[in-house]
């Protein structure tokens, strides 16, 4: 570190995410599938035990992946390298930002280790991603610290219906708030609920003062595609890339639909030939067994 | 130097900001604030009649692997070959090195400053940005490791050289485009001006 040098300010912690907007940030769980990420055009990696439809189908507690995997997908690979902490459990951030990863996902995919409080992220250097069901829940995060917000969608499901809803809860919030008057702020942070300072500040920008990613439920070049048009920056794909059939050609071709999102020739280009894309979850019964991921921390 | 918040009249010039993934939006901000007329890049046929170049920060291996898909490295070519200025920030700097797109005799090294942890803001001297110094936003940046005799290191830090210019080519490992600050960018800007201007003298006289 060189003379007179600031860390960890929001512009460095924000600076990072906006790096990635236009791109995929791909779960691998082992180095080789970090690879095929970083040769497909990923921005980045999401280091993970077991990808979101394997943590559905086996059930019990989801925790931050083993210290092990992450050093050997830090060494794998250049580009940034994610993990996820479960919510509230500052110790596993603490461990995560040890291991100086790039970004710390407090992830509802993971089993909540507390039911009442988020992680005080601004108490980390390591910048944080947090989820998101609807406007509230991400201007709460932002006012904890978060330095980037994504949809929460129904992560290992391969059904792209949940994202879709908050993102349009999302950013119609935002637009519905940059038409309020200054003396009607306070009630809307009230309502939402969140913290006035934020609301100001999103409603004079008339958009979030961190980027805005779509994650939960990508599962085709088409998918990516309808986020970005939908406002999403970038994409988080789980389980839709090695779940599917041909990993290395879905992952290329998710990517491609991710930059060219406004052309559809391109995105149909791109879905040709991908083979078998994940199987993919109705959400109705996963909400009938109480099995929906985005519930937790709100 | 007015601040981004005052726009300047329109210089008419037509920039493009390369817009395969990164932070091209942040570049088209400034560009406008300076009276450029900003345009997205994303197909060769929109390199056609731009007068300059920004290649944005990003991820350069993504960066890299979407100018081929897109079909986009004949047009970069074409258009430094015809003498119209390109500015290269952080991944477009190392996109724009001698191991890449070869725009800059110059070797990049990626990440050299470290992880996100690393990351860092300081004032710097940059030459040719006025007296004052100017904040610098690095992200997981790199330095410039070697350069040829023609290129000029218009600002280092930490003993190592982070913005070069050489030619019509002008290349920084940070990130201009993340302040309100918006003298590096004028910079290329009065590159871009000079070169329009020598352009149409040329086509003056044909």
């Amino acid at each position: 570190m060189g003379p007179m040098a600031e860390r960890a300010t929001f512009r460095i912690k924000t600076g990072l995410a906006e790096m990635l907007k236009g791109g995929v940030i791909m779960d691998v769980v082992t180095p080789e599938e970090a690879k095929i990420a970083e040769e497909a055009g990923a921005v980045a990696v999401m280091a993970l035990e077991r990808v979101p439809a394997d943590i559905r189908r086996d059930g019990g507690v989801a925790r931050m992946s083993d210290p092990a995997m992450i050093k050997g997908i830090q060494e794998a690979v250049s580009i940034p390298v994610m993990a996820k902490a479960r919510i509230g459990h500052f110790a596993e951030a603490q461990v995560l930002e040890a291991l100086a990863v790039d970004y710390i996902d407090e992830s509802e995919v993971l089993t909540p280790a507390d039911e009442v409080n988020h992680i005080d992220k601004l108490a980390f250097e390591v910048p944080f991603v947090c989820g998101a069901t609807n406007l509230g829940e991400a201007l709460r995060r932002i006012g904890e610290g978060a330095a980037m917000i994504r949809s929460k969608g129904e992560a290992g499901t391969g059904n792209v219906v949940e994202a879709v809803r908050h993102m349009r809860e999302i950013t119609s919030g935002i637009r519905r708030l940059s038409q309020l008057r200054p003396e009607e702020l306070a009630a809307a942070a009230k309502e939402l609920p969140a913290p006035l300072e934020v609301v100001q500040e999103v409603a004079a920008a008339g958009r979030l003062p961190v980027p805005l990613f779509c994650a939960g439920g990508i599962a085709t070049p088409a998918d990516a595609a309808l986020m970005m048009q939908l406002g999403a920056e970038g994409n988080f794909v789980g389980s839709g890339i090695f779940k599917s059939e041909d990993p290395r050609r879905r992952a290329r071709a998710i990517v491609e639909a991710t930059t060219h999102y406004n052309d559809p020739e391109r995105v149909a280009a791109a879905s040709i030939g991908l083979g078998e894309a994940m199987s993919g979850l109705e959400i109705g019964p996963l909400e009938a067994a109480d099995a929906l991921l985005q519930h937790r921390g709100g | 130097m007015p601040p981004v918040s005052e726009p300047t009249p329109p210089s008419g010039l037509k920039v493009g900001v390369l817009a395969l993934q990164g932070d091209f939006e942040a570049h088209t901000k400034v560009l406008r604030a300076l009276g450029g007329v900003p345009v997205e890049v994303r197909t060769p046929d929109q390199l056609d009649g731009l007068d300059g170049l920004v290649i944005p920060g990003g991820e350069s291996t993504a960066i890299g692997k979407l100018i081929a898909s897109a079909g986009l490295e004949a047009g970069l070519r074409a258009h430094h070959a015809a003498g119209r200025p390109i500015l290269g920030t952080c991944a477009g700097m190392i996109v724009c090195d001698s191991e890449h797109l070869g725009f800059i005799d110059a070797t990049a090294r990626r990440n050299a400053f470290g992880r996100q942890l690393q990351s860092f803001e300081a004032d710097l001297d940059v030459e040719g940005a006025g007296d004052e110094p100017l904040r610098a936003v690095f992200i997981r940046a790199p330095w410039v490791e070697t350069w040829g005799p023609g290129v000029d290191v218009i600002a280092s830090y930490d003993g190592h050289p982070v913005a070069i210019r050489e030619g019509t080519v002008l290349a920084c490992a940070f990130h201009p485009e993340l302040t309100d600050d918006p003298r590096f960018h004028a910079i290329f800007m009065a590159m871009t001006t000079t070169s329009a201007a020598a352009g149409a003298e040329e086509g003056a006289r044909r």
